[in-house]
């Protein structure tokens, strides 16, 4: 690991002041992957800003009658909180699906939306990775790719974002609440939270650089039957091949997000609206346009078999 | 004896020297130092005080130094164990403010402040933990390397239950989790086992939960 220097701050001010006044700073807050990946040198921060003591470890209703997760929420915290398992039960689902107990424990909000991808080849220093080092090659195109990507991916890259979290979140038309060094805030869909990898996939969202996140906002409940069913290789504790995250109401619509198939929680309105006329007629629209390599072409019918099974348990 | 960190102090001593060799062939006469003085600057240290097991402990800590390092070689509680050290394999597994974690992914110098438990501080052999008590009396060990991680851990999953904490195989979230089997087994999911003790330990768990298997 390379060496860093390290400072603790207590206002979100004074951690986007930090930033701006050493190069190299990184935040950190659960440091579940941010360390992992200092350890391998991918990640080289020179300066460590310790945001895990903000004030931003409350859940708060709204006044739309939504909820604000604040940054620094547990994700342990979140999947208990008595309103997200009633209300946002799908949330409480992905959360618990995810990760190991000790690793949930620490992680938070904001850092689960930031986590980097688990993609092998992005671990692997010895290898070409356009997101680990830009311009030197994807090794995992032509590589083996069953993890990897069916849509929205690039020539430059195949990498899949790991949360499960976020895919409900997704599901849930969250919002991304930031601050940046000048105080200024903003407010950004989780929906244009990540960037297509395109030639650049080295920038995993839109934030700037040392912009903070502060919180994520739900809209008010939309009731439903809420499912998170998660594929993977083990029955605990490994990232998902495909995941769905569904809410379905009474009348059959609703909404379906997909986890393991592309660089962000992946969603399509027309896809929606297809969700009466059943797995079949959904996933076409979800996934139309993928290009699957010989490795991950079974995510399709994973994703088709999957949603049926999604719809089937929320028709009771 | 030599501590791992001595070891590391003096290969990064020889790698230093070697490069200041290296130097001298490209540096004019009169402009040598002296080997091994041309040394990076020393890394970056940082004060940290919390307790550990019931006791106060101040250190001054290089900044990369995980919880684990600070416990195994700062403070020599080695009954944490170090496996994969990349939060895969659990045998670190702490309580940190009545919270498991895997102690090599986090910072030591993040912890000011905290109350930290290790496998040391739970029981002691004179006077073991009913956990420590219950492994030994359902052979929940073979090599026994995993295991002061899964008994830190399996410490916690039964007071995550309690507390009344959702997992996956928790059938109704409005509801509070049952103790059985398999939320004991799911929530045990972060601490691997290659001697696949796995049965013995959910024994012992059922055993000290005090329920039926």
């Amino acid at each position: 690991m390379k060496s860093f220097t390290y400072e603790r701050v207590e206002t979100p001010a004074a951690a986007t002041a930090a930033f701006a006044k050493v190069k190299g700073a990184r935040f950190i807050a659960g440091g579940t992957n941010l360390l992992d990946l200092m350890k391998l040198e991918i990640e080289t921060p020179a300066h460590l800003i310790d945001v895990s003591r903000l004030a931003l470890d409350k859940i708060e209703a709204t006044t739309d009658g939504g909820l604000r997760i604040g940054a620094m929420v547990r994700n342990t915290d979140l999947a208990s909180d008595p309103r997200v398992r009633r209300d946002y039960g799908l949330l409480s689902r992905a959360l618990v699906a995810g990760a190991s107990g000790q690793l949930r424990n620490k992680a938070t909000t904001a850092g689960n939306l930031l986590q980097r991808t688990r993609c092998p080849y992005f671990y692997d220093t010895n290898m070409p990775c356009n997101k680990r080092k830009p311009g030197s090659g994807c090794a995992a195109i032509g590589g083996f790719s069953r993890l990897h990507a069916i849509v929205g991916a690039s020539d430059a890259c195949i990498a899949t974002h790991p949360s499960d979290m976020a895919v409900a979140m997704r599901a849930l038309d969250a919002r991304v609440e930031t601050v940046d060094a000048t105080g200024k805030e903003r407010t950004v869909a989780l929906a244009d939270f990540y960037r297509a990898p395109g030639t650049t996939p080295h920038l995993d969202t839109v934030l700037a650089p040392g912009e903070l996140i502060t919180a994520v906002t739900l809209p008010k409940p939309v009731g439903g039957t809420h499912i998170y069913q998660k594929v993977r290789d083990r029955a605990s504790y490994a990232f998902a091949l495909i995941s769905v995250a569904a809410i379905v109401q009474k009348d059959g619509s609703g909404g379906v997000a997909l986890g393991g198939v592309g660089y962000k929680p992946w969603r399509v309105e027309a896809a929606d609206a297809e969700l009466p006329r059943g797995a079949k007629a959904v996933t076409a629209k979800l996934l139309a346009g993928a290009k699957p390599s010989h490795e991950n072409a079974y995510k399709l019918p994973l994703v088709e078999r999957t949603l049926a099974e999604v719809l089937a348990q929320a028709r009771g | 004896m030599q501590t791992p960190g001595d070891l590391d102090f003096s290969r990064r001593g020889v790698l230093a020297g070697g490069a200041s060799v290296a130097a001298v062939t490209v540096v004019p006469s009169g402009a040598v130092a002296a080997p091994g003085k041309a040394a990076a600057p020393a890394p970056p240290t940082a004060m940290v005080a919390f307790d550990v097991n019931g006791t106060r402990r101040e250190l001054e800590l290089d900044t990369r130094t995980t919880l684990l390092d600070a416990l195994r070689e700062h403070l020599q509680l080695t009954g944490t164990k170090k496996g994969c050290d990349h939060g895969q394999c659990g045998a670190c597994t702490v309580i940190v403010d009545g919270r498991r974690i895997n102690s090599c992914l986090t910072l030591a110098v993040m912890h000011d402040g905290e109350s930290i438990t290790t496998i040391e501080g739970l029981g002691t052999p004179d006077k073991m933990h009913p956990m420590q008590d219950a492994f030994v009396e359902h052979d929940g060990y073979q090599c026994g390397y995993c295991t002061p991680g899964q008994i830190c851990s399996a410490v916690a999953v039964l007071d995550e239950i309690k507390a009344g904490i959702p997992s996956h195989v928790t059938a109704d979230l409005t509801k509070a989790p049952k103790l059985t089997a398999s939320e004991m087994r799911e929530r045990m999911s972060g601490n691997i086992c290659r001697c696949g003790a796995y049965s013995n330990i959910i024994d012992a768990m059922t055993d000290v939960a005090g329920v039926k298997a």
